[in-house]
């Protein structure tokens, strides 16, 4: 397992690698650069042309590369071409915010997504699981800026209760939990349907498995027959789905974000794509790629934990 | 990855959710007309993240422009038609040549206790100047300034030598990036100047905040703190009328339609703050016609492109800029829409039944609908037009050697200077490509001229011109929307970028 991880870790350096020269070409090939961005409405082509050669834009795409790739290698992420700060700064502010969220939402969601997909499991087809079906398919189903929009209208415009959205929380928002409710409200109304369907359609699949009907039949108590035999082997369509969903949230929901003015990692790559700001793009793609990679190798092992007979670590 | 809604959509459900939910009647608002001193005011403003900058000649954005000037003042500014009006220069004149200009300084203090002198005034020229900033914006306008002829008189007097001719000296002072610092001055993480509000934090792309400064030479503001924040469009919609800002920045029509029975929000519309229009390049066929251009400029259809691309909210415009402004030609008559004098002129042109290419965005919401009205409507006198997109965030820069027909649309800024910024040979946003020596000289020699009817009477028959031969088709005069909470009192209609526009050190909450 360690050989398999080990070589998993591996690979995903040289995913990390081919994926930032991806992206920086086509960072690259996106019409405009930094400097026209910049001075978009502003100024004349002139002026353009003295702030593309302040931002080094007038060099060859190789070199350019070659010298961020260095830069990186030393451990430096550069600088933003837009604002003259460190990029490393743009990188930590973001993701804190969006990690913040994204903790809080996992934390609340596998419990919930559990409880959710086994009682409906176990009672399939009972006025509970199809009230709890109905419930999470129609949320499902609504998109998650209207949902926004709704709970904003209600709790925040029209009751009160809760703020909007998180503009001038500046960098106080994790002193303001008041802030976290909607958006997290929010978060998980898509993502504990989904993985609860996932866990709730495993359950189905064990409980009429020839291994638990065995088990019924030689006398396992039935909670440990759930606990102990049914759960691990229902939870590794789960342990997957939670991977996506973790990958997801902290690659940013720009949606809840825009809404609610969350200054998150969407927001901020977003506005890097816009501003042409090549480094800024670089530094948050690969770390999220980097997570994602990370996530799903996490995924992984976990499910081979649970259910060890299944063929994951090929 | 998540898709993103597009501020349109998103708008239309905050307004049809608003809409939905909120049938309470308007109350009219009550309380004290005089200022109340205290409170801490949050504004919140269009966000341009890490771009945003707190130094004043490098400001770009209008939330950068609205935190300077809490902390900083200029020689001059300009006053809601335009003209300018003294700040921290007193007075000023100039010799009759309209090339050394006088400005006498108001005893004004800097934050750190300064006392604003003429040395004060010469380095933030020079450091506007200065030729390795490139994001200096004010350096084209004031390129005229003869800087190493430059010097104080006293100490509280300043002459500025111009290399030509320039009756518009002062105007050119209050523009974007004219910001006056403190001598010696460089360190944009340490703004010290002599607004009405004294710096205290700042992080780029989030907020601002800054204390009362009470030696501020035009009084005291009557708040204890202002803080400028960043939001998009929906959470500043959100955030006012929730309560958690007093003041949000640029709001929508269609926002304005969903809070017009909401008691706790008034919008604040200031009319005629710049111009909608369309732009034809004016160096290549088939515009370098002027009867093919004016062919273009008889069938638009104004009224309509005001109803549906400004949800109303404009006053019609007339192919020339600054309605309302100082030096705007009187008596002009309405640009009518004439489909059969169209068609004649496409006719003799050759250009009837032809097709020209419309170059657009969604740099501007209102630009690609603009753009299909603009399509219809030629459709009708016989002109086929092909609309095709470009990229919005470099739109502005591109259309400047890109399309036929392209969006153009301006804020407040006074007439000559939006002449010489945008109709001159040398000018860096030519986007009709008018490139005419006589013109140039015409336009040179009237700002030269330092008697005002002269110079009013000659800026007149240059605008005549624009709008008979040039490539400007100007429909609208959209007003620009602010919103602010019920509390905040002492809010005027102002253009963006004049004198009481986004000014909170007369404001108060109520």
């Amino acid at each position: 397992m360690l050989r398999y991880a080990l070589r998993r870790g591996g690979w995903t350096v040289v995913q990390l690698a081919v994926l930032s020269v991806v992206v920086f070409l086509l960072t690259d090939l996106l019409p405009g650069d930094a400097a026209t961005v910049d001075f978009n409405e502003q100024a004349g082509l002139d002026q353009v042309a003295q702030l593309r050669e302040q931002m080094g834009l007038d060099r060859p795409a190789a070199e350019r590369f070659a010298d961020w790739a260095h830069g990186l290698l030393t451990g430096d992420l550069g600088t933003s071409l837009v604002g003259g700060g460190p990029v490393s700064g743009v990188l930590a502010r973001s993701v804190t915010a969006t990690a913040a969220l994204a903790a809080v939402t996992l934390l609340l969601l596998v419990p919930l997504a559990v409880v959710i997909g086994l009682v409906t499991g176990l009672r399939a087809g009972s006025r509970t699981d199809r009230v709890v079906s109905a419930v999470t398919l129609t949320l499902t189903s609504v998109p998650d800026f209207v949902l926004a929009l709704l709970l904003v209208a209600l709790f925040s415009l029209r009751l009160g209760w809760l703020p909007s959205t998180w503009v001038g929380a500046d960098d106080l928002w994790w002193q303001r939990p008041e802030l976290f409710v909607l958006p997290v409200a929010v978060l998980l109304a898509r993502t504990v349907c989904v993985l609860s369907r996932q866990i709730r359609a495993g359950t189905l699949t064990s409980l009429n498995a020839g291994y638990t009907v065995q088990a019924r039949r030689l006398g396992v108590p039935p909670v440990r027959l759930v606990l102990r035999h049914l759960l691990p082997n229902a939870a590794v369509p789960g342990v997957q789905e939670l991977a996506r969903t973790g990958d997801h949230l902290l690659g940013g929901v720009l949606v809840v974000e825009a809404v609610f003015a969350v200054p998150g990692t969407a927001t901020a790559l977003v506005e890097a794509v816009q501003n042409r700001d090549v480094p800024t793009v670089q530094a948050l793609t690969l770390t999220l790629a980097a997570v994602a990679c990370l996530l799903n190798l996490a995924a992984d092992l976990v499910s081979r934990r649970l259910a060890p007979r299944t063929e994951v670590l090929r | 990855m998540p898709v993103a809604p597009t501020r349109r959509n998103a708008l239309l459900m905050a307004a049809a959710v608003g809409t939905g939910l909120f049938t309470g009647c308007s109350t009219a608002a009550s309380g004290s007309s005089s200022p109340r001193k205290g409170g801490s005011l949050r504004a919140a403003f269009p966000g341009a993240g890490v771009k945003e900058t707190m130094d004043p000649h490098a400001q770009r954005q209008f939330v950068d422009i609205a935190r300077h000037k809490a902390v900083f003042d200029k020689l001059v500014e300009l006053d809601a038609s335009l003209r300018p009006v003294p700040r921290l220069a007193r007075t000023w004149s100039s010799d009759a040549s309209a090339r050394v200009w006088t400005f006498e300084l108001r005893e004004a203090r800097f934050h750190d206790g300064h006392v604003l002198d003429a040395d004060d005034v010469l380095h933030s020229l020079a450091r506007i100047l200065d030729p390795k900033a490139a994001d200096h914006l004010a350096k084209k306008s004031l390129s005229s300034v003869d800087l190493p002829n430059c010097r104080a008189v006293g100490r509280r007097s300043v002459e500025i030598r111009l290399t030509r001719p320039n009756a518009e000296l002062p105007a050119l002072l209050a523009m974007t990036g004219t910001a006056i610092v403190r001598a010696g001055w460089d360190d944009p993480r340490h703004p010290v100047g002599t607004g009405p509000f004294r710096f205290v934090s700042f992080t780029a792309g989030r907020s601002f905040v800054a204390r009362r400064f009470d030696d501020h030479w035009n009084g005291a503001p009557h708040l204890d703190e202002v803080r400028v924040l960043s939001a998009e469009s929906e959470a500043r919609g959100a955030a006012v009328r929730s309560g958690e800002v007093h003041y949000a920045h640029e709001m929508t029509p269609t926002f304005a339609r969903s809070v017009e029975h909401d008691s706790r929000v008034r919008v604040v519309a200031t009319a005629r703050s710049g111009v909608q229009g369309f732009a034809l390049k004016t160096d290549r066929p088939p515009f370098d016609d002027p009867d093919a251009a004016m062919a273009v400029k008889l069938l638009v259809d104004r009224e309509r492109l005001v109803d549906v691309v400004c949800a109303g909210r404009a006053e019609i415009g007339n192919d020339l800029y600054g309605k309302g402004y100082t030096y705007y030609p009187d008596g002009l008559e309405q640009r009518e829409r004439d489909v059969a004098e169209a068609r004649r002129l496409l006719r003799r042109t050759g250009l009837l039944g032809k097709t020209v290419s419309f170059y657009t965005s969604t740099a501007s919401d209102s630009f690609a609908q603009a753009a299909h009205l603009f399509a219809e409507q030629a459709e009708e006198a016989g002109l086929r037009v092909k609309i095709t997109n470009g990229p919005p965030e470099s739109y502005f820069t591109d259309v400047l050697t890109t399309g036929t027909v392209t969006n153009h649309r301006c804020g407040a800024m006074s007439i000559p200077t939006y002449i010489s910024e945008r109709l001159l040979t040398e000018s860096p946003q030519n986007a009709t490509a008018w490139q005419r020596r006589d013109f140039d000289e015409a336009f040179a020699a009237a700002q030269a001229v330092t008697d005002d009817e002269e110079r009013e009477r000659r800026y007149g028959s240059v605008q005549q011109t624009l709008r008979d031969r040039g490539g400007l088709v100007l429909w609208a005069h959209p007003q620009w929307l602010n919103a602010v909470s019920r509390t905040l009192r002492g809010v005027k209609e102002a253009p963006p970028n004049t004198v009481d526009w986004a000014r909170f050190d007369t404001v108060w909450l109520d």
